[in-house]
């Protein structure tokens, strides 16, 4: 697969940031504001199935770590969510795997590259997802909607700020204050000298 | 029709009868949601055959049914939909919360989870379990009896 | 006065709580007449909050919640997880395990499949097959109960392998059920595969493109039915699947009846790898013939009192519920892998130093702690690709899950797949989509 590694970073320049893994688990680092273009030319290039689309909040990376484990956070500064683009290459008549690629990007605040939707057409309902639980919206689709929540709902529940127990009904009683949960690191034994 | 109200022995039979048939003739409605599903669909199924105790007609109407299943999860964005289909049913009725979810909100202590529908619905009859084995189900089922045969012509809601 | 017609259209609300369709979804449609001339798909009815749940718990306790995610085969929700956090610390399972895991994979496939099948064929008024599929599937439920103690909610793998070895004479009694399974199934086939009125109704209804399958990312029994031969079991094998035979059933239209008979050809290909299975898995715990058996209870006390010589290689009688988790059963179904793997029970009774590392290992802010990094791994759910994407920072609790929820891909192209059809025709299409809430709401 280092034809793809090639065609990648000689196509795009500047905008593949990196590239590493391989086999099932390699993984293209681009930038955002290539990554339509980016991914466009890559189902030009057969990668016909947009597996899967999702984003992770690094914003707690690392912090609060037990004793002993150390992490360090990969978001580069002003950069909170990471976009993930999986791909897959599936041979139709045969129907094996002819390839996978994870396209990741950093996005700035939450402003998100522009809408693959015309690409896959799944990618409407996963960038609504995204939208929904993260808060980030893609550049062209500003009238975004949510999509599993509902549009009474204020803030975006898997931000790594939003409390997992604050509850915002339609009916029956309401406010119900978030109550703190216990953390591992407040149970961990401490040893005070 | 007024001696009939003042207890006596008459309207203490009436009433014995008036539960005896309610209770046999149970017509449910399943709102189903989640993995309770699957259980209920076995309860409902000849294997443990609800149909012996008279409940195993599922109304699909809500205007149509006396006991309201709510099988699964309820969460924030089904509850207005739960309280409109109970709205909807007429009296009298009964609400049976099937599973740990609607008892309580069960282990799902999160953003989108309803903590139990008696927030927004009376309850008649919890029935614990993550989902609740069919043993389980149709004990509170026979609970339900008993609770509707003791009621008989009076009716709380 | 001349009167004119105008074609009008209307809307119609279906669901979320709708009688005919076994799933909380809501369809807003715009009808002219019978047909539909367009439709809004709404979902997340069942939002349950996995993903942020999975943040919060530690590794091993997210296993339940998996559970929840494909409510009619949890079990390969429950390895799918697994297989992902055993990637990521470098875990090998052994090959006892992998079978356990595969015959526990296909069991859920069947079960799925039966209650796929059941309901939607309920929902075509065929009530007397769903009746023959629920039993069968209390037949198979039964035997899961029998496996890992509970008939829904599974939770029957950890990481680094399975809770428990299989019980004994559980070969036996699955390859019975296994015989009265076929036999419904036959029964099944007489009743609809060539019934007029179930052809008529989803022959040629719900057509799905290849083009559009592949789009959408479609998967499973759905992609297959198109005609895609894709099947993670053979294309990326995983567990023991490159060890059996199998065949991958693909249809040729893409519509409902191709769906109905991929799904009834993969049942009899998955009770095929389990049957291969039970050939092939290398001898267990079970199968030894001297053991010296001591009450666990007593175990306990002689532990306490230091006096391990008594106890040293016999086995603790334990409670049911705990039954195949002890010497040798548990060596053969998990990873020996000390920092990951819950000890024997016997050394939990019998030794402070198996109690201690239990206690590490299942107390809060202890636990299991993977390196830091990411992985996605794959495994062929009931209704397609299962993935589960996983970043690790190294603490007792994953920082992020991701479930690629194979449901969520096909309900997407389930506007594609009404819109254009009449209304009736709805009831069959969804139903052979085989939506799951759980796992399409999360």
């Amino acid at each position: 697969m280092s034809g793809l590694r090639d065609a990648l970073t000689k196509g795009f320049g500047d905008a593949v940031l990196s590239f590493e893994g391989e086999g099932r688990d390699q993984a293209a680092l681009v930038k955002p504001e290539a990554a339509r273009d980016v991914l466009r030319a890559l189902k030009d290039s057969g990668f016909n199935m947009l597996v899967d689309l999702t984003a992770v909040d690094f914003s707690r990376y690392g912090q609060d770590l037990p004793p002993g484990v150390t992490a360090t956070n990969p978001a580069p500064e002003g950069s909170r969510f990471r976009l993930t683009y999986r791909l897959m290459k599936l041979g139709a008549t045969e129907g094996l795997v002819l390839g996978r690629l994870a396209v990741h990007c950093w996005i700035v605040d939450d402003r998100g590259p522009a809408s693959v939707k015309d690409l896959w057409p799944n990618a409407d309902w996963l960038e609504r997802e995204i939208w929904d639980m993260f808060g980030v919206k893609f550049s062209d689709r500003p009238g975004i909607k949510r999509l599993l929540l509902y549009e009474e709902f204020v803030g975006h529940p898997l931000r790594k700020d939003y409390p997992i127990n604050k509850r915002q009904p339609l009916i029956g009683p309401k406010d119900e204050r978030p109550r703190e949960r216990l953390t591992g690191a407040d149970l961990r034994p401490r040893i005070v000298p | 029709m007024e001696e009939l109200t003042t207890p006596g022995v008459l309207t203490s039979q009436l009433d014995a009868a008036v539960g005896w048939a309610r209770k046999y003739s149970i017509f449910q409605y399943p709102f189903v949601t989640a993995c309770c599903g699957m259980e209920y669909m076995a309860t409902a199924s000849s294997h443990y055959d609800m149909d012996r105790f008279g409940a195993g007609f599922p109304r699909f109407s809500p205007r149509q049914a006396d006991v309201l299943f709510v099988v699964g999860t309820i969460s924030h964005k089904m509850a207005p939909v739960l309280k409109r289909i109970y709205d909807q049913m007429t009296s009298p009725k009964w609400v049976v919360a099937f599973g740990v979810c609607t008892c309580t909100g069960g282990f799902y202590d999160d953003y989108s989870t309803v903590q139990g529908i008696d927030t927004i619905i009376p309850v008649d009859l919890y029935i614990p379990g993550c989902p609740p084995r069919p043993e389980a189900v149709l004990q509170g089922l026979m609970m339900l009896q008993e609770k509707i045969q003791k009621q008989g012509r009076t009716v709380a809601k | 006065m001349t009167v004119t017609r105008e074609s009008k259209t209307f809307m119609l609300n279906m669901g979320p709580q709708h009688p005919a369709m076994h799933g909380v979804i809501r369809l807003v449609l715009e009808l002219e007449g019978e047909k539909v001339v367009d439709c809004d798909v709404q979902i997340g009815y069942l939002h349950r909050a996995f993903e942020k749940h999975a943040e919060n718990e530690p590794w091993n306790n997210v296993i339940p919640w998996t559970d929840r995610l494909n409510y009619v085969s949890p079990l390969i929700n429950n390895v799918g997880y697994c297989m992902a956090v055993e990637k990521l610390s470098g875990l090998q399972v052994p090959e006892r395990g992998l079978y356990v895991r595969t015959i526990a994979c296909e069991i859920s496939r069947v079960t799925d499949h039966l209650t796929c099948l059941g309901a939607s064929a309920m929902e075509l008024g065929a009530l007397s097959v769903f009746l023959y599929m629920i039993k069968a599937r209390e037949w198979l439920y039964q035997l899961v109960d029998k496996l890992t103690g509970a008939r829904i909610t599974t939770s029957y793998t950890r990481v680094g392998g399975v809770k428990s070895d299989l019980p004994p004479g559980f070969e036996e009694e699955l390859l019975k059920v296994f015989g009265q399974v076929r036999e419904t199934l036959g029964e099944v086939d007489a009743l609809l595969t060539k019934n007029r009125i179930f052809v008529d109704r989803m022959s040629g209804v719900g057509v799905l493109s290849q083009a559009d399958a592949l789009g959408y990312g479609i998967t499973g029994p759905m992609l297959r039915s198109t005609g895609i031969p894709f099947d993670l079991r053979r294309a990326e094998p995983y567990l023991v699947y490159d060890r059996v035979d199998f065949e991958i059933p693909v249809g040729a239209t893409g519509d409902n009846y191709d769906r109905y008979l991929v799904r009834m050809a993969e049942m009899e290909q998955s009770m095929r790898i389990v049957e291969q299975c039970f050939r092939q898995i290398p001898p267990g715990p079970h199968s030894l013939t001297e053991r010296q058996m001591v009450d666990a209870g007593v175990m306990a006390d002689l532990g306490k009192h230091g006096e391990t010589g008594k106890i040293w290689g016999a086995q603790a009688e334990t409670d049911p519920t705990l039954e195949g988790s002890g010497r040798g059963c548990r060596t053969a179904v998990a990873a020996s892998a000390p920092r990951y793997n819950l000890p024997v029970k016997e050394e939990v009774y019998g030794s402070i130093e198996g109690l201690m590392r239990h206690f590490e290992i299942v107390m809060w802010g202890r636990g299991i702690n993977p390196p830091a990094g990411e992985t996605y791994v794959a495994v062929e759910g009931g209704n397609g690709e299962l993935g589960f994407h996983i970043v690790s920072d190294g603490r007792d609790r994953p920082y992020r899950v991701r479930c690629r929820p194979p449901c969520f891909f096909n309900m997407s192209a389930l506007r594609k797949l009404i819109v254009g059809g009449s209304v009736a025709d709805i009831i069959p299409t969804f139903g052979s989509v085989n939506m799951i809430a759980g796992e399409l709401d999360r």
